[in-house]
Order: structure tokens, then C-alpha cells, then sequence
């Protein structure tokens, strides 16, 4: 048994077949190898992601720093059920909206859970978020030269809880009705720019036939789209900049480059 | 020393050594040529980008039509009691396009404000001035009552308590008088917003204070709708077989 997979080593019986022929396994490994070379020897892309993925990190980080992975795999999780649930909803204000639920809730196939992963991931993406950003702030990790990471952090954090508002209508029962038109009220005390928001928001001086596909719109492409953009440049600034040292560390003297220096 | 390409002792490009340069040419073909292709592609991207935000921003800038529509008969209204009326804001949208009026007759003995023929008939909407809920009248308190968070109105609307910021929005209403067309019938009319002395201003967004210093922070919207002419009320279906 030991022998299968290491083609060349001779300790125990060889497999029935001739010892120059690769059994299945190794034959669709070597198969594997042959398409990921294939493709890199095009795309090239082994190099950006070795670039990527074996970066030097500081010592004595812990689990806080998976925070920020954490809420991507929030992000994550609700761009896939969102899309499956897209399937089955239909935005139209005349009961269309509130039974296509009802049917996802009700009939669908794992159509509950789908939604719940969606709606509970949704509270979960806001806890982390914050739990990240707090992550960041105590650890002073914003100071620089990560103050661009920061700041499209902020404006994630802006999306992520816009999403939060324009997703609470899709469902369009009594709760989601009324406070949305709170909610819209609420960025209508904004002073000067306020009343044009919430025509905006609602498209139009009421809450009209378009309100409810204008949300969904912005919470089903505009938002995930932007959000998906600035999520990449944020993971590309972490791994350009590399990730900060937790704050207890003193930064050490670097014995070999003092040598140097001292010529 | 090789002279340095980018120097700006001329602006001539062949003064600056540059090679194939035109006599009295100022701008290199290279510098032309790439702003060019930067033109186009901002007029490319103008050209789905500006339709496209014009259209997104659009409805900040329609304005409403709302038709009179019939709510009752003079004798349906009296001064002392609220009655409900259901009607509908937006057309096409079933039940999320209703709301509901607070109507009663006008009673001179405590509705002090101008008289018109717009108010013979008071018709209060029903959307909360906190943060636009819907308030219920309760006649045995004589007040609106906001379910949300505890906002209060007197009988004419006004504040009692809680955190709104202003009275009741009303409805135009209009009786015809006898003679002309649609006599007979309650009208309503758009909706209006008020002060604290219940002066007609053009309609805005709950939460936005028509008093004090809050008045200056919100500029009216461009949607109000104006009052429709009086001349073509819509008269009710008539019933057959009479
Ligand atoms: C969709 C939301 C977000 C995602 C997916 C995300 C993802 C990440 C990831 C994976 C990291 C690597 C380090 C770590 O996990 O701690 C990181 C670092 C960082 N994030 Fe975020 N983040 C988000 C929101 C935010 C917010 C709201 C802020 C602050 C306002 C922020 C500020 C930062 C900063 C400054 C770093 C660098 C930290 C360091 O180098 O130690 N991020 N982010
Ligand atoms: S919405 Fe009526 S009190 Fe807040």
C-alpha cells in the first residue's frame, strides 16, 4: 500500500501493472499538473499568487487578525445565497414581492434555509465588520502608511450597512414597508441635501411603483458590485503593505542591518 | 551632456531636438495623439454615464400629478368626529400606493386659520411628522396617536407631544357649489404642509421642521404637486338603471 503515489521508491512489491506505468491516481494527478502548467505558463498567475499567499507576517499575530477574513467570508456567503434567492424573487409591489417570499419560505427546496443564511449572515457581516474595525483601531493598525486601508474600510462599512437598508425592504411585509419609509424619512432630516436624498432613494415624492426595483437594484448590483471592487483593492493594499505587528511588540532592533550600518 | 528632452526652453518641438518635428509645431504627435484617445474614451463613457445618472436622478425632479378625487357628499362630514377615508397617493401599486385622510367639516369655532374654499372641509393625512408612520385618531382622547414612538396630535393636528416636528399635513379639499359641476361631492385635492399656525406651504418630507431655526435647513422639493384646476372635477360613475 505504501507505494502507490511515489512512483520510484522500490521498499515494497511493485502493483501488478509494469513499474513504468502510473496507476490512476497518479496518472490524473500528472493530468492535473499538465492543465495548472499549461495554464500558467499563459496566464502566469502562480507568480502573483505566490506573491499572495506567502507573505512574511509579524510575529505573535492571533486570531483577531482573521477578523477581516472573517467578514469577506460573511460578504461572500451573502453574494451566493443572494443570487440563489434571486431566482426565486420577483420585486413587484402588487403581492408579487411578499408571495414570491412566502414561496421561498414555504415550498422552495432548502428555500428557509437559503434565506436565513441570508438574513442571519447579513446581522453576522455587521457584527464582524465592526468587530474588525475595532480589531484595527485598538491595535492602532490604521496609523501609517495604512490610512487608505482605513478609509476604504469606512466606506465598506458605509455599503456593507446600506445594504442592510435596501435589503430590509425586498420582503415588502407591514415591517419592512414602514420602516423603510422611516428609514428614508430619517436620510431626509439630512440638512440642505436631505429632501433631495429621499427623492431619490424612493424615486419620486412617494413610495411608488419603481421604490421597491430601485432598491433592489442598488442592493442586488450596485452595492455587491462596488463592494466587491474596493473589497480587492483593501485585500491588495494588506498584502502590498503587509500586515501591521500587533502593538505589544517593541519593535526589535535589527542586528544584521546595524552591523551594516556601522561599516 | 545630452539635452534634456523634457526642458522647456522652447516650445517648439523642433527647437527641442525632437525627431520628424514640424516646423512651427508646438504639441509632439505623441502628446496629441494619446489626449485625443483620452478624449474619446471620455466621451464614450459620457455617453452611457450621463444617460444613465440623468436617469437615476430623474424623479428628484418630476412633478406630481394628483387629480381631485371624490371622498364623500357634504352630509357624510360633520364637525365633531374624524371619518376615515381611504386614498390612493400612487396610482398602479395596490395597497402600497393608499393612505388614508382624517376628514371633518370645518368648525369656525376653533379652526382659526384663514378660511378659503379650499378648507370647508378639514382633511388631515394620516403620516406621522416624526418619521412618517401612520397615526391613528383616537375619538375618545380627541388626538392622533403615532404607534412608532409616542408622537401626539390635538384635534386640529397639532402637536400635543412626542418627538414630531410639526403639525399634521392636510389635504386641499373643495365642495362645488350649487350650480356647478360636482355639486353634491367632497373633493380632495393634494397635499400641503403647515406650520405651527397651520399657514399653507408647499408640501416636504416628514421630520423636516417648518419652525424656527429647522425651517432654513430644508429647501422645498421640486415634486409639489400644484392644486389641479377646478374645471374638469371627475364626477362619479353613474349608477345604471337610474
Ligand atoms: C467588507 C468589509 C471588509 C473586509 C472584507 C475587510 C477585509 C480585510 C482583511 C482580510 C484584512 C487583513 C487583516 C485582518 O484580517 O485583520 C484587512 C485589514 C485591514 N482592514 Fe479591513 N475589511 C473590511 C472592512 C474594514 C473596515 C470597516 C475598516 C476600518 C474602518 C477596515 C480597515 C482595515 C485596515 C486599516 C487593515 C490593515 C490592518 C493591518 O495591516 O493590521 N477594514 N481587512
Ligand atoms: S414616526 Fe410617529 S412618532 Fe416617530
Amino acid at each position: 500500500m505504501a507505494i502507490i503515489g511515489s512512483r520510484g521508491r522500490t521498499t515494497a512489491p511493485l502493483p501488478p501493472a509494469q513499474s513504468d506505468e502510473l496507476t490512476r491516481p497518479e496518472a490524473a494527478a500528472e493530468a492535473g499538473l499538465t492543465v495548472v502548467n499549461w495554464i500558467d505558463e499563459r496566464a502566469q498567475l502562480s507568480q502573483g499568487l505566490r506573491w499572495m499567499m506567502f507573505r512574511k507576517v509579524p510575529k505573535g499575530i492571533n486570531w483577531a487578525y482573521t477578523l477581516g477574513s472573517a467578514t469577506m467570508f460573511a460578504f461572500l456567503n451573502q453574494a451566493v445565497t443572494g443570487v440563489f434567492l434571486a431566482m426565486y424573487y420577483r420585486p413587484s409591489v402588487t403581492g408579487g414581492a411578499y408571495q414570491s417570499t412566502r414561496n421561498i419560505i414555504d415550498n422552495v427546496f432548502l428555500g428557509q434555509f437559503v434565506l436565513s443564511m441570508h438574513l442571519y449572515g447579513a446581522y453576522l457581516m455587521i457584527v464582524l465588520i465592526f468587530l474588525h474595525m475595532a480589531r484595527v483601531f485598538f491595535f492602532g493598525a490604521y496609523k501609517y502608511p495604512r490610512e487608505l486601508s482605513w478609509i476604504i474600510g469606512v466606506v465598506l462599512l458605509i455599503l456593507t450597512l446600506a445594504m442592510g437598508f435596501t435589503g430590509y425592504l425586498l420582503p415588502f411585509d407591514q415591517r419592512s414597508y414602514w420602516a423603510t419609509i422611516v428609514g428614508v424619512n430619517i436620510n431626509g432630516t439630512a440638512p440642505f441635501l436631505g429632501p433631495y436624498i429621499s427623492d431619490f432613494l424612493r424615486g419620486g415624492p412617494e413610495f411608488g411603483a419603481t421604490t421597491l426595483s430601485r432598491f433592489y437594484a442598488i442592493h442586488m448590483m450596485l452595492i455587491p458590485g462596488l463592494m466587491a471592487a474596493l473589497i480587492g483593492f483593501h485585500l491588495y493594499l494588506v498584502m502590498k503593505l503587509g500586515i501591521s505587528a500587533p502593538p505589544w511588540l517593541k519593535a526589535q532592533e535589527p542586528e544584521v542591518a546595524i552591523e551594516k550600518v556601522e561599516v | 551632456m545630452p539635452e534634456d528632452p523634457h526642458s522647456k526652453s522652447s516650445k517648439y518641438t523642433a527647437d527641442r531636438g525632437m525627431p520628424g518635428a514640424f516646423e512651427g509645431e508646438t504639441v509632439t504627435r505623441r502628446r496629441f495623439m494619446s489626449a485625443v484617445t483620452h478624449g474619446a474614451g471620455g466621451i464614450a463613457a459620457a455617453s452611457f454615464g450621463l444617460p444613465a445618472l440623468g436617469f437615476a436622478i430623474g424623479p428628484v425632479f418630476k412633478r406630481t400629478q394628483w387629480p381631485w378625487q371624490i371622498i364623500g357628499r357634504p352630509e357624510d362630514f360633520v364637525e365633531t368626529v374624524y371619518s376615515t377615508k381611504i386614498v390612493t397617493m400612487v396610482q398602479g401599486i395596490g395597497d402600497a400606493g393608499k393612505t388614508v385622510a382624517y376628514v371633518r367639516k370645518r368648525d369656525p369655532a376653533i379652526d382659526t386659520e384663514p378660511h378659503d374654499q379650499y378648507n370647508n372641509y378639514i382633511a388631515l393625512w394620516n403620516r406621522c411628522m416624526h418619521l412618517g408612520c401612520p397615526v391613528r385618531y383616537v375619538q375618545a382622547a380627541e388626538r392622533f396617536i403615532c404607534p412608532c414612538h409616542g408622537g401626539i396630535y390635538n384635534f386640529r393636528g397639532q402637536v400635543a407631544g412626542g418627538p414630531p416636528v410639526r403639525p399634521l399635513d392636510r389635504f386641499y379639499t373643495y365642495s362645488p357649489p350649487p350650480g356647478e359641476r360636482g355639486h353634491g361631492y367632497v373633493y380632495l385635492g393634494p397635499p400641503y404642509a403647515v406650520n405651527s399656525e397651520l399657514q399653507r406651504l408647499s408640501l416636504r418630507d416628514p421630520a423636516q421642521p417648518l419652525d424656527g431655526i429647522g425651517q432654513y435647513f430644508y429647501p422645498p422639493q421640486f415634486d409639489t404637486a400644484k392644486v389641479p384646476s377646478l374645471q374638469h372635477l371627475p364626477l362619479p360613475p353613474t349608477v345604471p338603471g337610474t
